[in-house]
């Protein structure tokens, strides 16, 4: 009997979970960012369920703070998968009072999306968030369940996780309490590329490489936009650079590339000697920056 | 190792190996898997540097690699594991998915976790303390939850001058776990996870050992032996049936094949109604394909219209499997809630759910001794215990020994919805007690 390579394995075990979400939950959704993680499991869900429609809607917790290639590419595939769309807006929580918005130069709204992906999950009722968030991201991360459970103010116990055995997915919880789902906890980011350039999924294109406006600051290329205050000194440069992670544009670190293609891009993350996070200023906040945001409920 | 060294379509065919590994962090467990993570340039820059200054406040002059494993807070302060971390790494020829569990007693829960998906168990252990309680309580929970294979590692070798004789007396000695545990694949490497002898360089000091090294072997292993390749089995999880035109009389099974191979045209029968059938489609996306092997997430048509749901087991070629309302099982009991014969759970096996009465507490296995103590009438958390459980409705399972899917199950607590039990089928109760 033949053996599954590993993107096989990988894709049915994604599936298998994807799958179990819709059998055991009333009102699941799936956290789409724009970043090449929640795209794959937003094309794992397409093919879950063919030739139904994905059984879910897929929800964008807007900063504000976006590079407009995402959005575009995010209208698009909502178009096209003719998925439904909600937006959480950071925007909507700081004008309502619920968020403060940090001062400062290294100020960022990625902490403030908590809140309102909080009052979102809990406005529409959502019982469970699909998310695209790996085990090999994140030292916090890799204790992660596939079927991770919040409590009804939203946030993560580690030290007493349900133990998950087998591929047998516990997703019982009282009224309130909602789950985090992460389909693709055992990819890693050469996964990611391997299964995107096999599956030839179509990717926004600020992941390939790309003239911008940059400055340097703290060893990282940022992108000079209105929303980053740049401090004395640091002066705006025209550099070839593309994202290794997409988030908010404040805490999002540019990679100097010369990747014009899928293929050149995974060269590129095999011969890396940094982890894509190494160019997340929000998770150089402290050595358990993702731990204590995750606990309080981030994604 | 290079790891540059294929085109992009070079990396996309290759397997997957899921291994545990069991020993406390003073056989040197968190060393050995960085190590393997180190010398396979799998740590990164700044991991590294993240590590180096927290060992440096940690009051540590040397780099301690089990930071890399030991992510929570608490742990961090308390310099122990706590739950399951799951690391992954690669080399040209393989992917692996490490389950690192931590070795104490009290956490057999995460052991059997960890052990639950493996192919692969690393056992540990320090060669000056040779075969301790710990390695027959660890080598009993990878043999209990059907680990093919066994590597024990006899680590700490430059400790005892990389003695030939240490290293056989602890081989001899492990021999009498091995028999008792019926364990098939077994294989012993003597190494030193501190300086790389036989991780991923053969040993220039052990030239008596002329076995694989390590990572030889988590390469070359076979890794297919987990799945059942005769008995064919899909649970049933979610019937796909879109309200379109183009797809009206679509009927979709959803599900992940969990044993032998499925065709197109195969007859099939539905556990636990018996209802019969012939398969006339099995797809993935809009892609049609002829057969489906074990592992594979498929949607299959059958040529008549059944009444087939999320929990049923759709079954091809190979033996039939047991139905019955009263079974025998190996159960683990994870919570400090104790089990107590009467008690009521929510039974999830493969994608079945129903509810479940202990009926009786056969006897419980004393993990260092695997003396089978009987009489007792309560399991407490970290407890193994062989009993018997009645369900609502009838189950359709193998012996677990036969497939790890659908001889499967957890319970549930109806009250917290904790998961408070993982159990490995034996049989119908009353075929087998």
């Amino acid at each position: 009997m033949s053996t599954l390579t590993h993107l096989d394995e990988l894709e049915s075990e994604a599936i298998y979970v994807l799958r179990e979400v819709a059998a055991q939950f009333e009102r699941p959704v799936i956290l789409f960012s724009g970043g090449k993680d929640s795209i794959v499991v937003t094309h794992l869900a397409y093919k879950a369920f063919y030739p139904l429609r994905i059984p879910f809607p897929l929800l964008h917790i807007d900063t504000g703070h976006n590079f407009s290639e995402t959005i575009d590419y995010r209208d698009a595939l909502v178009k096209r998968l003719g998925a439904t769309l909600i937006v959480g807006s950071v925007q909507a929580s700081i004008d309502a009072g619920r968020v403060k918005e940090e001062t400062g130069y290294n100020a960022s709204r990625n902490k403030l999306q908590t809140t309102t992906l909080l009052d979102t999950i809990e406005k529409y009722k959502f019982d469970a968030a699909v998310g695209g968030a790996r085990r090999d991201e994140e030292k916090a991360r890799a204790k992660e369940r596939f079927f991770s459970h919040r409590d009804e103010f939203g946030q993560w116990d580690p030290k007493n996780q349900r133990p998950e055995l087998w591929n047998i997915f516990n997703g019982k919880k009282n009224v309130g309490e909602h789950f985090r789902v992460f389909p693709i906890s055992n990819w890693t980011e050469m996964d990611v590329w391997q299964y995107i350039y096999k599956e030839r999924v179509e990717m926004p294109s600020i992941y390939f490489t790309h003239e911008r406006d940059v400055f340097a600051r703290d060893g990282q290329w940022l992108a000079a936009e209105p929303c980053i205050p740049r401090k004395p000194g640091e002066t705006v440069e025209r550099r070839q650079v593309r994202c290794r992670t997409i988030g908010d544009i404040s805490c999002t670190g540019l990679t100097l590339s010369r990747a014009t293609s899928l293929e050149e891009i995974i060269d590129e993350i095999a011969a890396t000697r940094v982890t894509e996070r190494g160019g997340r200023a929000d998770d150089k906040r402290s050595e358990t920056a993702m731990e204590d945001r995750k606990i309080s409920g981030y994604f | 190792m290079e790891k540059q060294t294929k085109d992009a379509s070079g990396y996309l065919d290759m397997e997957l190996l899921r291994f545990t590994t069991a020993g406390s962090v003073d056989d040197g467990k968190s060393t050995l898997i960085g190590r393997l993570l180190y010398d396979s340039k799998s740590i990164f820059e700044d991991q590294l540097e993240a590590i180096e200054s927290a060992s440096r406040r940690g009051g540590n002059d040397e780099v301690n690699l089990a930071l890399l494993t030991d992510g929570l807070r608490s742990e961090r302060e308390q310099g122990i594991t706590i739950d399951v971390a799951y690391r992954y790494f690669a080399t040209p020829k393989r992917k692996f998915i490490i389950a690192d569990t931590p070795g104490h007693i009290q956490y057999t829960r995460n052991m059997v976790t960890g052990a639950s998906t493996a192919d692969l168990a690393i056992i540990l252990i320090d060669a000056r303390n040779g075969v301790l309680e710990q390695t027959l309580r660890h080598s009993y929970i990878a043999s209990l939850l059907g680990i093919p294979h066994l590597l024990v590692c006899v680590n700490k070798m430059d400790l005892v001058d990389f003695s030939r004789e240490v290293f056989e007396k602890t081989r001899e000695r492990y021999r009498h776990i091995a028999n008792t545990l019926h364990l098939d694949s077994v294989t012993f490497i003597p190494l030193s996870a501190k300086l790389g002898d036989n991780v991923v360089e053969p040993s220039s000091r052990m030239p008596w050992y002329d076995g694989q090294t390590l990572m030889e072997i988590l390469e070359t292993i076979p890794v297919n032996h987990r799945v059942n390749e005769q008995d064919c089995r899909l649970p049933v999880q979610y019937v796909i049936r879109p309200i379109s035109d183009k797809f009206h009389d679509f009927r979709g099974y959803a599900g992940r094949v969990a044993g032998g191979v499925l065709e197109k045209g195969d007859a099939v029968t539905v556990f636990p109604s018996g209802l019969r059938s012939t398969v006339t489609a099995i797809t993935r996306l809009d892609a049609d394909l002829e057969k489906a092997v074990a592992s594979e997430s498929i949607t299959v048509q059958l040529a008549d219209d059944l009444d087939v749901c999320r929990g049923d087991l759709i079954v091809g070629r190979g033996t039939p499997p047991t139905v019955a309302r009263e079974i025998t099982l190996v159960i683990c009991w994870f919570n400090d809630k104790p089990l107590r014969p009467g008690n009521r759970y929510i039974v999830m096996q493969a994608t079945r759910e129903t509810i479940g009465v202990v009926t009786r507490i056969i006897h419980v296995v004393n993990v260092n001794t695997l003396q089978a103590e009987e009489g007792k009438d309560t399991l407490r958390a970290n407890d193994i215990a062989r009993v018997t459980i009645k369900t609502a409705k009838p189950l359709a399972f193998d012996p677990y020994a036969k497939n790890r899917v659908t001889g499967s199950l957890v319970l549930v607590d109806p009250d917290t919805f904790e998961t408070v039990g993982g159990g490995m089928i034996l049989g119908a109760a009353d075929q087998i007690l």
